[in-house]
């Protein structure tokens, strides 16, 4: 036993040192801890898709009815009632791109907004980063922004529409979509903590957000002057950017793009600083 | 001397606990009071997170705690509940963050706070242990490793691909202790987690907390379970109000801890006004131990006496005092009376004045646990001249056990001292064994 102890007595010059002090100033992310904790967030996500639709009797499905069903609903009204253009592109497709953008993005505000809350348990008994939690949210929606896409393809078949090489930016606008959806749900998940008003903000919130987003209509309904501050709001130029690169009918809106980009990454940035700033006292209020 | 593997210097923890509300009164009051909320509630939030060292909403959960512990230490921590002992544990593990003072910690740190952390009732077996490892801070490959020897100390081999929520609770608390116990981390922190399972299991658990002790690995164990602390900790801290109290050797600790626990009744029961004709009224009852001090603990070998001191105002013929001692459960242990001793004589008077009348008891008496004394002045045959119900109460320790019949728990109210001889009997010869 002595030389067990004395072996761990040799190790202890390698091991990792933990100082722990109030911390005081900006709390920056630190990347080689998320690195550690890597496992951690791999099986918490595959923990969130497993559990997703456990014992429901349509599973992943559910990913394809609430974008497909809303889409057939906002058609009727929107393109068939009140025949809002849509860039000349066939209404349900039109609309069904920026849903399967949209579900994703309002699911994951929802999900991420209440999951520290929702990990109470966790957080007040174990320490790993605590960023892990909502990104996890942000994170394991892809999979049913995946079974909607496939969903998509199918469309695209039916009407014959076929993307353009600008598909190859796809990928990035999903980043931008994540990047939002990610920044947003830090920042409201943060808040959440403490003002548990935020759980009757969310969904006010998601509605109205959906409304000054182009989705039953198309960005260009909006006067060209306004356009600019339109796109302020990141989903503007995601959506429109998933329409043009998917659909093919409208041009690429390159600076709306970009402006989305700036503002996602801003938001990110915003959401990731705050929570990293109160994290410390998530523990107390919880 | 090595340098320390947890250094804590100066460590203090403040808590906001809620201001009392304010109550209405009017109902203009009340309507007022419902549009302030929004501002009231916002303040309120904001001060919970805030830093505040004159405020009468604090509590200091900890205060300028120090102290350094050495690789391969074993270190209990002992206090009531509310002395800090959690806040320490949570600081430790970075899951809260203290007020003011700090920590140097030499390695990885793991603590078990509960057990079954993280667990998810849809998850498998199999899912949960890769799931609470990782959360416990594993790394997979680790988790791969060691995964067949959690299964087997787990015992649920035969349910690993059945959702947890289909368990019995034993099986998941077996699970969530075996991934638990295969943490290896150089520091443990274990916070009441023997407090789970059956016995059978528990004693599996000190087992393996054992191993991980010899281990040299660093142990802060939290524990009202003072056997187990005294099983596996050579050395203890006693935490009282956020404070240390006392830190040394695990058995002189708990001695302290265990008479600090048990003290905080008075020693002497003072009777103020007791149900009766007036003419007796009992004053007081005082517990005396082995050693004649006052004390309301008795060891469970020693001698003790029951004193009741009592009044007499008028001269009354034959006066007797009785006694009734009872278990926590309200059960009678038995009753004394004055009679015994003095005799019933319906020509003695007593005078009026204060006396006291002593009740030796012997020790190998009462088992240990709490007992309340009811007492009452009569003359037999002429009702009682007053009753005075859960007069005093006392508690019998077995704390000082050296072995024998003494250090083990034993059911029952009664703990005589019974002596036993063993003959051998297949043999035809009486050499007693010894």
């Amino acid at each position: 036993m002595f030389q067990i102890q004395q072996g761990v007595f040799v190790e202890m010059s390698s091991q990792p040192f933990t100082h722990i002090k109030p911390k005081k100033g900006l709390q920056l992310i630190d990347f080689r801890e998320l690195v550690h904790y890597r496992d951690l967030f791999a099986f918490l996500i595959i923990r969130d898709i497993k559990v997703k639709y456990k014992q429901t009797v349509l599973g992943g499905l559910w990913a394809i009815i609430q974008p497909f069903f809303l889409m057939v609903v906002f058609t009727l009204f929107f393109g068939k009632l009140a025949k809002i253009p849509s860039d000349g592109i066939p209404y349900p497709i039109f609309n069904y791109t920026a849903m399967i953008a949209w579900t994703y993005f309002a699911g994951a505000i929802n999900t991420s907004s209440n999951s520290i809350v929702g990990s109470g348990s966790l957080i007040s008994k174990v320490y790993f980063p605590r960023v892990i939690i909502p990104l996890t949210s942000v994170l394991a929606g892809l999979l049913d922004f995946s079974l909607a896409f496939i969903v998509l393809l199918g469309m695209m078949l039916y009407y014959q529409i076929y993307p353009t090489i600008l598909i190859l930016t796809l990928p990035a606008l999903v980043v931008l979509m994540m990047l939002t959806a990610g920044g947003v749900g830090m920042l409201l998940a943060a808040l959440n903590a403490k003002y548990r008003d935020i759980r009757y903000t969310v969904p006010f919130l998601v509605q109205f957000w959906m409304f000054v987003t182009p989705i039953v209509y198309p960005a260009s309904m909006v006067p060209e002057r306004y356009r600019m501050i339109y796109a302020l709001n990141p989903m503007t130029g995601v959506i429109e950017g998933f329409r043009a690169v998917l659909l093919g009918r409208t041009e690429f809106p390159g600076e709306m793009v970009l402006l989305s980009a700036v503002i996602s990454l801003g938001l990110f940035i915003l959401g990731l600083t705050y929570f990293k700033q109160v994290e410390r006292y998530f523990a107390d209020v919880i | 001397m090595s340098t320390p593997i947890i250094q804590v210097k100066g460590l203090s923890k403040q808590y906001h606990i809620g201001l009392r509300e304010k109550v209405t009164r009017t109902f203009r009051e009340a309507v007022t009071d419902a549009f302030m909320a929004p501002v009231r509630n916002l303040r309120n939030l904001r001060r919970l997170t805030r830093v505040e060292h004159d405020s009468p909403d604090i509590i200091w959960a900890l205060h300028d705690i120090s102290f350094d512990i050495q690789p391969g230490e074993v270190v209990g921590i002992i206090g009531k509940n509310g002395a800090g002992k959690s806040t320490l544990l949570k600081i430790l593990s970075r899951i809260t963050e203290p007020t003011s003072g700090e920590i140097r910690l030499h390695g990885r740190v793991a603590s078990l706070l509960e057990v079954g952390t993280g667990f998810h009732p849809e998850l498998t077996g199999r899912e949960n242990i890769y799931l609470n490892g990782t959360i416990l801070g594993m790394r997979k490959t680790e988790i791969d490793r060691k995964f067949d020897e959690i299964v087997a100390f787990s015992e649920i081999e035969k349910f690993l691909d059945t959702p947890v929520k289909r368990y019995s609770s034993g099986m998941y608390v077996r699970l969530a202790f075996a991934v638990a116990a295969h943490l290896e981390p150089e520091i443990l922190l274990i916070d009441e987690v023997l407090a789970v399972g059956d016995a059978a299991f528990q004693k599996k658990c000190l087992g393996k907390m054992g191993d991980v002790a010899h281990q040299g690995r660093t142990v802060l164990f939290v524990s009202h379970n003072m056997p187990a602390v005294r099983e596996l900790c050579p050395r203890a801290i006693y935490l009282t109000d956020g404070s240390i109290a006392l830190d040394g050797v695990t058995d002189t600790i708990i001695e302290h801890y265990i008479k600090a626990s048990l003290n905080k009744p008075p020693h002497e029961f003072i009777i103020k006004a007791a149900a009766g004709s007036g003419k007796v009224t009992p004053l007081s009852v005082v517990i005396r131990n082995g050693k004649g001090d006052k004390s309301n603990v008795v060891d469970m070998d020693e001698d003790f006496t029951i004193a009741v001191t009592y009044q007499i105002h008028e001269p009354i013929n034959n006066y007797h005092t009785f006694i009734n001692v009872y278990s926590t459960d309200s059960t009678l242990v038995f009753g004394a009376a004055t009679w015994d001793t003095h005799g019933l004589n319906p020509d003695v008077v007593s005078q009026p004045g204060i006396y006291t009348c002593s009740f030796s008891l012997p020790g190998h008496l009462l088992n240990k646990g709490a007992y309340t004394i009811n007492i009452n002045g009569q003359s037999p045959g002429k009702g009682f001249i007053y009753q005075e119900e859960n007069a005093a109460t006392f508690t019998v320790s077995e704390f000082g056990g050296t072995g024998g019949a003494k250090s083990r728990n034993r059911p029952g109210i009664i703990r005589p001292f019974i002596t036993s001889d063993i003959v051998r009997s297949d043999r035809g010869d009486m050499d007693s064994q010894t």
